[in-house]
Parts: structure tokens; sequence; C-alpha cells
């Protein structure tokens, strides 16, 4: 790691927790006044030192370490054309997935990742609406550290609006190719980002070599969500310590929350990592008593009661619910709806969002909305919750992605959440609606 | 499961669910590591990665080479 360029601004990070949204408007003059120029001829061993002493993590639900994967895709570039004659399609094992667009020969690819498939997520569409410069400048400096010679933005058409006339307004950004994401539940999947970048379907593919090491054509693929390259373009300017400043040392910075549900105003909330869950909830006009529980992490993710929304928006704080931030994803149930209905609907939506390619996932997700909606309805069967965790363990893990995995997830924790509930329930009885 | 390597000898046995029917072949060629769900897939403990002992390397390796549907691929356990 070179620390030959300090980093030197004259214009100060954004001090308070606003830092993505600071700019206060979308448009490019904007975007400078307030974040001042990107950092020209960026010494790639600097960025890359910067990000891992700032711990950002992808926001977009995995939460990988960004440094590691710049790393991983720089690695694979170079230790490429060290070995020699592996070129794009001659890797092996059948991973590389779709076409490669022109003629570009085997460089690395970037793509920023705005696709949310998620009903439930709004973050990335409202961060490239007001701030698509940040993205843009994240893009171009990720595409410069791993010296990509393919740079594209994903996403769905109405954001891809946005992005086009951000384009149009500055002189560097001509090389980044726009691709339209269906609205799908897994379009935003890595491995069908590639797919569909690739002019495929966007489904997920089967991986057993990273896409840092073979995705697009067989080329070293960098796949990062938008609100993480919009992180990294802050980064770039203000440094590590200035990213550190806000949230905890486990998870610092900020984070986009989609929160939505039984709240008087569903929005889109910047928030420090760690603070209570609760906190962004009361900014969306939830107060405790009408909040029956909460879903984190979206409909792969986990519930948490509304008695326990004092804990953290935090991985060690969710933890104990099974759940973790992931892409934002908050969703408000209130106390008069019954939990065991709601997430029945949930499960029968994910059933039809299948790709429909791996059989334990195409058979085994119809089969568990087909029980949890017994269960919902009351049906006084008292074998159905043993068959819903039985069924939810078949299927988890048996999935070229995390699909049936996040289904499982969200099942389990509706019986364990709801547990009360599904007694009732099995009574002919609802805690909820009677 | 598939860095768990114990021994160098071992092996990781991947399945390609985008691939895989449910023939069943490789449940009757690997009767100790995989069973069938109730649709026909194959059932390992765990996962899309089956550990596989030393001493059935050789059966995995027939199981692989049998597939009709091309679904299985043999490596290394520690996954490097």
């Amino acid at each position: 790691m070179t620390l030959t360029q300090p980093i030197t601004t004259s214009i100060a990070g954004p001090t308070g927790v606003s830092r993505l949204f600071a700019a206060g408007a979308s448009d490019f003059r904007s975007h400078r006044a307030v974040f001042g120029p990107m950092p020209g001829a960026v010494d790639e061993g600097h960025l890359l030192a910067e990000l891992e002493a700032s711990g950002l993590a992808g926001r977009g639900g995995a939460a990988f370490p960004t440094w590691r994967k710049l790393v991983a895709v720089r690695d694979a570039s170079f230790g490429g054309t060290r070995a020699g004659g592996t070129g794009p399609g001659s890797r092996g094992f059948g991973t590389g997935t779709g076409r490669r667009s022109s003629a570009t020969r085997g460089g690395p690819v970037v793509i920023a990742n705005g696709a949310e498939g998620e009903p439930l997520s709004r973050k990335d569409e409202t961060l490239l609406a007001g701030a698509p410069h940040l993205v843009i400048d994240g893009l171009l400096l990720a595409a410069t550290s791993v010296r990509a010679s393919d740079v594209v933005l994903y996403a769905p058409t109405r954001s891809l609006e946005y992005v086009t006339r951000a384009i149009a307004e500055r002189t560097d950004a001509e090389r980044i190719r726009l691709v339209t994401a269906p609205e799908t539940f897994l379009s935003g999947e890595a491995s069908a980002v590639v797919s569909a970048v690739g002019g495929g379907r966007a489904i997920p593919r089967d991986r057993i070599v990273r896409l840092s090491e073979s995705g697009l054509g067989g080329a070293p693929t960098l796949v990062q969500n938008v609100e993480t390259l919009a992180h990294l373009a802050l980064l770039a300017r203000f440094g590590a310590t200035w990213f550190r400043s806000r949230g905890t040392d486990e998870d610092p910075g900020t984070r986009l929350v989609s929160v939505s549900g039984d709240v008087p105003s569903p929005r889109v909330y910047e928030v420090a990592a760690g603070m209570p869950l609760l906190d962004p909830l009361v900014s969306a006009g939830a107060r405790p008593p009408g909040i029956g529980a909460v879903l984190v992490g979206g409909y792969h993710g986990a519930w948490v009661p509304g008695t326990a929304v004092a804990t953290s928006l935090s991985p060690s704080g969710l933890r104990p619910f099974g759940a973790a931030p992931g892409a934002g994803i908050l969703m408000v149930l209130g106390p008069h709806r019954c939990g065991l209905d709601a997430s029945a609907e949930i499960v029968k939506y994910l059933a039809g969002q299948s790709a429909k390619q791996c059989g334990p996932c195409a058979n085994g997700l119809p089969r568990l909305a087909d029980v949890l909606r017994r269960l919902a309805r009351r049906d006084r069967a008292e074998w159905l919750p043993a068959e819903i965790k039985r069924l939810a363990r078949v299927v988890a893990g048996r999935g070229s992605c995390h699909h049936p995995d996040g289904t499982a997830r969200l099942v389990l924790s509706t019986l364990t959440v709801f547990a009360d509930d599904v007694q009732a329930h099995l009574q002919g009885r609802c805690e909820v609606r009677r | 499961m598939s860095r768990d390597a114990s021994s160098s000898s071992d092996a990781s046995l991947h399945i390609d669910w985008t691939l895989c029917d449910g023939r069943g072949l490789c449940t009757e060629l690997l009767p100790e590591l995989l069973t069938r769900d109730e649709w026909g897939y194959p059932l390992a403990a765990a996962g899309s990665d089956v550990t596989v002992p030393r001493e059935l390397v050789g059966p995995a390796k027939q199981a692989v080479g049998l597939c009709p549907r091309a679904a299985l691929r043999l490596r290394a356990s520690a996954g490097a």
C-alpha cells in the first residue's frame, strides 16, 4: 500500500449525519460546490488503504468489506495477465455469464448496481434521484482503481433517467454504459446482474468461482451497490477518519434506510449506523405502541418484535433476532395486523419470484407458502408449524443463489417472533384479528 | 462445509442446482452422503457443497462422470 498522496481538499466533509444528500440538489454545480471536485489521478493504493481503514462494507445487503472486493478484482486482473493465455472465455467452469459487449480484452469490469428488486427498498432510486453525481464519482473512482476497461451502471428505467441527465452535465462520464434492470426481486443479485449486463436474463447463475475472478465474459468483475459507491466517492475526498466519525467501530459511517409499512410517512432516511432501530421509525412518524413488529432486512430478513425496537441498528444489535442491517429495509407492522398473515403474503410473493432454475427452490417455496398460508388462515392442523420448519430446513442452502435461504430465514423468524399467534391460530383464534 | 479440509485427500462435491434435474444417479452411487428429498433432488447434510471423505472420492468421481445433466463437480476441499 502506498500512502504517497495525502488527501488535499479545501472543502471539509459534511459534519452531520446527512452526508449523501448534503449537496441539497441533484445537479452537478450543487454537487461540486458542496463536495468539491472528484479527486483526480487518484493513487489506487491510497484509495484502497483509505477504504480498508474506513471499514466501509457493502450497502446492497451482504455487507462484504468493500476494499476486499476491489483488491480481489485488481489481483485477479493482474494475476490473469501474468498467467498468460487465460483470456476471457478460456477460464473453466462455465461461470462466464453473458457476452462482452465491446472490444474489451478481458480487462476488469466495474458495475454499479442500482437494481433494488426488493419492493420495500427505495434507497437506491432515491439516491440516484438526489445524488447521482456521487454515485458516478464513486463508479469512476472504483473503475480507475482497478483499471477497468468496461464501466457499467445497471438500474431500473426510472433511475437511469436521473443518471442520464447527470452524465450529460459532465464531461468525464461518457464511458459509463447504462443497462436497464428489470423490476424483479432477483434482478439485483450479483450473478443476475452480470447475466443481465451480458445480454442474458437477469437471473442468478451457479457460481463456484467468485465474480471478482470470473464474471462478465470471464473477466474479473466488481459488482458494487450504488450507495456503497457514493460512500466511496466521499471517502476518496475526506478520508477514513472522517468516514468513521459517524457510526460505530463495528459498523462505521452512515447508511440509507427505507422505512415503510404502517407508518404515517414512509420514506428513505440517512442514519448513523448503530443508532437505535427505533430512531428512523420515529422519524417516519411511528410510536412504540403503534409498532407491533419490524421486518428488518426486507423479504429475506427477519422480524424484530415491537418490544425490542430499542436494540441498535447494527450487526451485533440485530444478531439475536437473526437479522442484519442488510440493505436498510425496515417495514413496520402495526399492532392491528397479524404477523402470520403478513409473512404468508410475503412468502407467496417470494415463491412467485423464484427463478425456478433450482429444484428445491422451485418446488419447496410454493409448498412453504402453502403451509404458511394454512397457518395464517387458522387451519387447525397441529402439524403445520413442524412442517413449516422442516420445509424451511429442506430448502435452505440448496440453490444457486440465496433466495431459498432468505425465504427460510423469514419463515423461521416468523414462527419465533409470532409464537403466541401460532398457538392462537392453531386453536382457531387470532390475537390480532378477532 | 467445503472449507472444512480435515484431510488433504478429502474433496468437495458441488451441486449445480440450475442443472440438476433430480434423476437420482448420484444418490445411488453415494448413499453414504446423499439421500433424496420429496421431489427427488439430492439431499446432503447441508447445502450445495458436500464434503467427500477420501474413501468415497472414487464413487464421487463416478457420480460426476455419470450425471446425465453434468450437474456435479468435484473439487479439492480447501476450496482454493
